[in-house]
Parts: C-alpha cells; sequence; structure tokens
C-alpha cells in the first residue's frame, strides 16, 4: 500500500537525478531536477495530433501503456508491507503486464507504416524478449530460496545470511539495474539522447506520439525506472521501522538514479549486434544466481 | 602534345589547351588515370556556339603537374563514356549530361547530380524518380530524408536492407542548388563574387575563399605580399582545426559517448570565437579578399591566439586519450564502415577521406601554394578505411595544424603598404586552383573571353568525389551504424550541389 506512493514521489525525482549528474559528468549546470516533470505536465495540457493513416491502435496504445506500468507497480512491496495487489505468483503477473504493455506500444508503432518505427519496434521486441529469462530465473531463484512465490513474501522471508547471500544480493541488484536500463531503453542498449532515427530503439517508436500520449510514454518511463528502483530497495528494507525503511528506499532511488548518470556519460552505446549478446550475459549472471540458492538449499554438492 | 602542363594557379591562354578528337581525349585521360599518380580534378564543360568544348583536367601528384586538355563534341551524337574505363569520371560526366543533355553509349546511369530532377526530362521529378529497387519479399526499404532529422542540411538516402544489415544505399542530393557558378558570371562586382565564394560552403569558408582568391590574382596579375599568404595559411589551418574537433564531437554524440561529446564541443569554441575576433565573422567570412588584407594578423592577435593554443592543446591530448582508449569507443569505431585502398583509387577519392586509406594525396603537399613550399609538409596516412581512421586522422591533423600555426606565427612579417588592385583579367586565359581545404581538395576553375570577361566558372568542392564512399563504406553494416560512418565523412551537401 505504501510502496505505490512511495514510487510516485521517486518518480517524480528520478530522471531529473539522471540528467543532472549526466550534467555534472559533462563539465556542464544542467537543468533543475524537476525539470523533466515539468515537460511532462506541459505535454499533459497539450492535445495529441494523429497521422491520418493510423488506426485507434494507436490512439489507445499509450494510455494501455501506462495503464500497464501502473498496474506493476500496484503489485510492488514495501518491506512486509504487500502491494495493492497481492497473491501468489505475482512476479509472473509482474512480468506479463509489462509485456502487454510493451506489446500495444509495439503493435502502435508498427500502426504508423513508417520504416523506421517498424525497424525500431522489432529491436524493442527482440531485447525485452531476450531480457525476459533473465528476470525469470532471478525470481524463481529466489522463489526457491525462499520458498513464497509472491513478492512480499518472497522479500519478507529473504534474509542474507551467509557470504554467498550476500553475493547474490549484489548480483540480483546489478541484474535489475541492466534489466530496467534495457527495458527503458537507455544506455548502453540505447540512447535516449540521439536524434538519429537510424540507431534509435525506444525513441524512434515514439516519433508519432504527440502530447497527452507523449507525455504519457514520458512518465511511464520515469514510472518504470521508479519501479525497478523499489524492487531493489526492497532487497535491503527487511523488517526495519517504517522511517528508517523509507530512508533507506529514497537513499536506493538516489543511488540508481547517480549510477544511472554515471554509466550514460562515460560510456558509447552498443554497437546494435552485440546488445542481444549483452543481454544474453545477463541471463548467464541469473543462472549464476540460481547455483547460488542451489548450493545454499545444498540441493547440489 | 595531347595536354598542356600547368602549375597549380597558374595563368595560360585558352587558345594554348590542345583539342583534341573525342575518342583520342578518352584514351588520353582514361589511360593518364591508369597510373595511381595521377587522379582527375575537374572534367566539365562550356558552350562552344552550338557545340560542347570539355576540359579534362587531371592532376599528377608526383611531379606538382596539372595536364588540361580538351574536346569539342557535337550535341547532336552519342559518345561513349570516360566512366567506362574509370569510375572516377562517373559523377563528371552525370554532370555534363545533366547541363548539356549529350548522349552517353555506355554510361552507367546518367541520373540527376545537382539538381532534384532530371533537367533532361523535366517531368522525372523526385516524386517519381526511379530509386534501385530490388524486388523481395524478405528485403526491405528505409528512406531517410530529404528533410534531415538534426539541422544540417537536406539530401535523400534509400537503403535497401535485410534486416539490420544495409545491402545498398542510394545517395540523392541536388535539394539545395543554388545556382552559384552562374551567379558568378552575373555579378559583375570583385565583392560580390568573393562573397559568393564565401558561401559556397558554410564549413569551409576560407578554404574556397583562398581558392577562389589565388585564382583571381592570378587571373589579374596581382602578386600578393609574404604577410598575406601567411594569415591566409593560419586561416586555414585554424579552420581545419576548428571543424576537425567539431567533427570528433560528433562522431562522439552520434556513438552516444557524452564525455567526448562534451569535451570536443567546448574545445571547438574558442577556435571559432578567435576568428570572430579577428574578422568579426566566426566562421572566417569577410577575412579573406583577394589582393589584400583588411584584417591584418596584429601582434596582440598573435599573442591571444598562442595563449589559445596553449590551452587548446593539453586538453585535446587528454581528450582524445580518453576517447581512443575508451573500449565501448572503439567497439564502435573500429571495422565500421571500411574503404578499402583499391576500392578508394577506384572512386577517386580525395582529402582526408583519401588518406585514411592509405592513399597520399594531400594538395599541400602535392600541389603547394602560398605558404606551403616553405613548410615542407608531410601528409598524414592511416591504412584502415575505418572510422577509427578517420578519427584518427583528424587527431593527428590537429596536432600538425597547431604546429605548423606556431611556426607561422613566429615569423609573421608586418603588414605592407596595401597596394593597388589590379582588377582587370587578363582576356581569354584559363586558370585552375587547387586548395587542400579541411575536407580535401577544392578546384576552382575560371575561363575569360576576348573582353576580359568571365565566361566560365567552375567550381569543385571535394564532398563531390567523396559522397560515393559513404554509400560504399556502409555496406554490409548495421543500418544503425550508418550515422557514424556519415559523420566521419562529413560530407557537404551545400558544396554538392552549388
Amino acid at each position: 500500500m505504501i510502496s505505490l506512493p512511495l514510487i510516485i514521489i521517486a518518480s517524480l525525482f528520478f530522471m531529473g537525478i539522471v540528467i543532472r549528474t549526466k550534467s555534472i559528468t559533462s563539465g556542464r549546470k544542467g537543468p533543475g531536477i524537476f525539470q523533466p516533470m515539468k515537460d511532462v505536465f506541459r505535454l499533459w495540457k497539450k492535445g495529441a495530433v494523429y497521422s491520418e493513416t493510423t488506426s485507434f491502435i494507436f490512439q489507445i496504445a499509450p494510455s494501455i501503456y501506462f495503464a500497464s506500468v501502473l498496474m506493476a507497480i500496484l503489485t510492488i512491496p514495501f518491506g512486509e508491507y504487500p502491494g495493492l495487489v497481492s497473491f501468489n505468483g505475482d512476479f509472473v503477473f509482474f512480468a506479463y503486464v509489462l509485456a502487454i504493455g510493451k506489446f500495444f506500444s509495439i503493435i502502435g508503432a508498427l500502426d504508423t507504416g513508417s520504416s523506421f518505427e517498424g525497424m525500431g519496434a522489432s529491436r524493442e521486441a527482440l531485447y525485452s524478449l531476450l531480457a525476459e529469462p533473465a528476470f525469470f530465473i532471478l525470481m524463481g531463484s529466489f522463489a526457491l530460496f525462499t520458498g513464497h512465490t509472491s513478492f512480499v513474501d518472497i522479500f519478507t522471508s529473504l534474509h542474507f545470511g551467509t557470504y554467498i547471500s550476500y553475493a547474490l544480493g549484489i548480483l540480483a541488484t546489478f541484474i535489475l539495474i541492466m534489466i530496467a536500463m534495457i527495458e527503458n531503453s537507455r544506455m548502453p542498449i540505447d540512447d535516449p539522447k540521439t536524434h538519429l532515427e537510424l540507431t534509435m530503439v525506444h525513441e524512434v517508436m515514439i516519433l508519432d506520439n504527440s502530447g497527452f500520449d507523449l507525455g504519457l510514454i514520458l512518465y511511464a518511463t520515469n514510472l518504470k525506472f521508479a519501479m525497478y528502483g523499489a524492487l531493489i530497495a526492497n532487497f535491503f528494507i527487511e523488517s526495519l521501522p517504517i522511517y528508517i525503511s523509507i530512508l533507506i528506499f529514497l537513499a536506493v532511488q538516489f543511488t540508481f538514479a547517480i549510477i544511472v548518470g554515471i554509466l550514460e556519460s562515460f560510456n558509447a552505446r552498443f554497437r546494435m549486434g552485440n546488445n542481444a549478446q549483452f543481454i544474453f550475459t545477463l541471463t548467464s549472471l541469473s543462472l549464476l544466481i540460481f547455483f547460488g540458492v542451489l548450493l545454499i538449499l545444498k540441493k547440489i554438492v | 602534345m595531347s595536354a598542356i602542363v600547368i602549375k597549380n594557379n597558374q595563368q595560360i591562354p585558352v587558345t594554348s589547351i590542345p583539342v583534341l578528337d573525342y575518342q583520342d581525349f578518352l584514351i588520353f585521360n582514361t589511360f593518364l588515370l591508369k597510373s595511381e599518380e595521377n587522379h582527375c580534378v575537374n572534367y566539365f564543360g562550356i558552350v562552344d556556339n552550338k557545340n560542347v568544348k570539355l576540359f579534362c583536367c587531371i592532376a599528377n601528384d608526383a611531379n606538382q603537374t596539372i595536364l588540361v586538355s580538351s574536346s569539342i563534341i557535337n550535341l547532336e551524337k552519342t559518345y561513349p563514356s570516360f566512366s567506362e574505363q574509370h569510375l572516377a569520371f562517373e559523377k563528371f560526366e552525370r554532370e555534363i549530361h545533366e547541363n548539356f543533355g549529350i548522349n552517353y553509349t555506355n554510361h552507367p546511369w546518367l541520373k540527376p547530380v545537382r539538381y532534384s530532377f532530371n533537367r533532361q526530362q523535366p517531368k522525372n521529378t523526385i516524386a517519381n524518380y526511379p530509386f534501385f529497387k530490388i524486388k523481395s519479399e524478405e528485403l526491405h526499404e528505409v528512406g531517410v530524408g530529404p528533410i534531415h532529422a538534426g539541422i544540417i542540411e537536406p539530401g535523400h538516402f534509400r537503403f535497401l536492407c535485410n534486416g539490420e544489415q544495409i545491402l545498398h544505399l542510394e545517395i540523392q542530393l541536388g535539394y539545395q542548388h543554388r545556382g552559384i557558378e552562374n551567379l558568378f558570371l552575373q555579378k559583375k562586382k570583385l565583392i560580390e563574387r568573393n562573397t559568393l565564394a564565401e558561401n559556397i560552403a558554410g564549413d569551409s569558408v576560407i578554404g574556397h575563399t583562398t581558392a577562389f582568391a589565388n585564382l583571381w590574382e592570378s587571373l589579374s596579375n596581382n602578386v600578393v605580399s609574404e604577410e598575406i599568404m601567411v594569415s591566409r595559411t593560419i586561416a586555414l589551418e585554424l579552420e581545419r582545426i576548428a571543424v576537425h574537433t567539431g567533427d570528433l564531437s560528433g562522431i562522439c554524440t552520434d556513438i552516444a559517448f557524452q564525455l567526448g561529446s562534451a569535451v570536443f564541443g567546448r574545445l571547438r569554441t574558442p577556435i571559432i570565437n578567435f576568428f570572430q575576433e579577428w574578422c568579426g565573422n566566426r566562421l572566417g567570412k569577410s577575412l579573406i579578399r583577394v589582393g589584400s588584407n583588411h584584417f591584418p594578423l596584429t601582434n596582440e592577435l598573435k599573442t591571444k591566439l598562442i595563449v589559445l593554443l596553449d590551452k587548446f592543446e593539453p586538453d585535446f591530448d587528454e581528450m582524445c586519450k580518453n576517447t581512443f582508449h575508451t573500449p565501448t569507443v572503439l567497439g564502435r569505431l573500429e571495422k565500421t564502415g571500411i574503404i578499402s585502398n583499391p576500392l578508394g583509387k577506384e572512386i577517386g577519392l580525395v582529402g582526408m577521406a583519401a588518406r585514411m586509406t592509405d592513399i597520399n594525396r594531400d594538395i599541400r603537399s602535392s600541389h603547394p601554394y602560398g605558404y606551403y613550399p616553405l613548410l615542407a609538409h608531410q601528409p598524414i596516412l592511416k591504412g584502415h578505411g575505418d572510422v577509427q581512421s578517420r578519427g584518427q586522422i583528424r587527431r593527428e591533423e590537429v596536432k600538425q595544424s597547431i604546429h605548423y600555426i606556431r611556426k607561422l606565427l613566429a615569423n609573421v612579417p608586418l603588414q605592407q603598404e596595401e597596394e593597388k588592385i589590379q582588377q582587370k583579367l587578363t582576356p581569354n586565359s584559363f586558370v585552375l586552383s587547387l586548395v587542400e581545404g579541411w575536407r580535401g581538395e577544392i578546384c576552382h576553375c575560371a575561363i575569360t573571353d576576348a573582353k576580359g570577361e568571365l565566361i566560365h566558372y567552375k567550381i569543385k568542392d571535394p564532398s563531390f568525389h567523396n559522397w560515393l564512399a559513404v554509400a560504399m563504406s556502409v555496406r554490409n553494416n548495421e543500418i544503425s551504424d550508418f550515422p557514424i560512418c556519415n559523420k566521419s565523412f562529413n560530407l557537404s551537401y551545400c558544396g554538392h550541389d552549388l
């Protein structure tokens, strides 16, 4: 219950911190922390323009995409407090409700009939397809480790006791950060700042969106980042008093945003052809977690 | 003699250029190009009564000469093409066909060059233009432009792709055609023509204006002082530093390397700001004037420039080291957009784009002008022909230019008395001027009539040779690598379209 307002609060400043970090690392002042949100509000006040070649799919796609992200956020717990939607196996629901949103944004892009957007859609579909096993092996391993299948049960019964389990926590954090980068089409998979349609992944899919719809899509990205940040924070919250865990939550979101900013500042984007290979590496890393869990549970000797 | 042998900026009577029979003209010039030291710097036609007179200028890089020959052809007849023998003539012949409608029997494809429609069949506009097509269910076409996604210039790029892989790229330019060459004939005042030369391509203001000034001084028998020559050389090298640094920033932007993009962008600014201080324009407009120099390099400016370069160089070195040692950057640049040495020679590359694939082609050393003979310039060559080579060549040329500027600043002579400029052009003359701009060889060519009036002014930007290299370099690369291939060449649209 408490996670929803916290994620929304984090989403308000998350992008601002990323952009501010990037500005500082390149020796610039940069805009204020709330500038990205101000841009979103400006867009929300506007009407949308629709191309004549598009159908109703294109018009409903942004709303469904946004709704899917909101829906996914509802399943995220906060320490011991479950999310609004919580049941056994809710992490599967989480992954696939996000996939529905992605599906609609992909067919919305295809609906425009633009060759650019078709290319972007095919890239985005491929990358999320490849990132899926990493997430499931990760969550599956923790389900196996704790013997529970809902987010809140997994996180509350997850106690880091041994060195191996600390290592697993660090690995899981890394994988979740990278999955968040892939799902949000950020560096090193995609460059959100580019003006070059031919190299874009996510940006090119939303070229035809404008006004309110564009605002929804942009804000969904902020929400998604805060959502993954909340997932990561859950690894560290355990059963602490609420005011301490809220501080930890905010600190995790803040650090996460700075890490994203730094990742995007000192690296070049990968060559498109190497992305698939890179995303597969995440799957193999989550397999490490899986074997780590098996070790702890003494299923393998 | 099949051709007259001239030097860069040498004035000769038009009548001294041998007129050959077309067959001999073809054999002579295509035979010349079989040797690696020769390349075609210009090939154009002018109207001669009811016929067309073709001039072909082949530069010999080994002995600093240019061989000019000509031929008169009848528009009613058909002729075999040079392109059949050597690819480097392909663009030139397309342009001749575009202007005069000459029928070639075996030219591969006489499509428009400097216009966005077919001048010979005006009904063929870009809307129904027959782009190269492929019948396939699996392959797809991607059309980019002519409106540019950024703020650059208009050009249409048509890709044939197999998934993410580019099989073929067709580039169609001509949207920017302003008829500059005709304007040179219409505008009669020297200052108007001087300004026109500055506006051929905004990124090579100094290069094109130097070519114009050199040509005009030769044509009107003006001799410029050493001081003017030195300051022109400094300006040309400064322009090279500014644009190369800007391009490094552009390459970093295109691969999303934010650090390089920001720092190289910042480094470019003081250089172009120095132009602003020197002549009142950041691109160096109004700095170069025929026979005179309104903005002498004073001692104050000299000191400023030295201080500026002392600050610039360590930052530039550090940033280059950082950029070219970052693994993700190298991962994008290396083995991307390769032009092999034999292909480069076939296309007839010039300038930086030639040197990156180990073709020694640099006007500063092969046909030196102004102060360059005294600098004894040694071109920088790279062998891989990929984006990395084009980046590295920029890095080293900037270093070399800084070295030259320091050397020149040490001995800029004081400004001499302004001499009266001779306005009258020599009648019945032909002059060809070559300048190595930052992009490569710029060629201006002028012919005067019996009264000493211009009857033809021909401009060739290095982009004219090199655009084909962009199309060839992206083959079998990923379509998402097209922007860095394009940026690493950074060719001019307006310089091509004129």
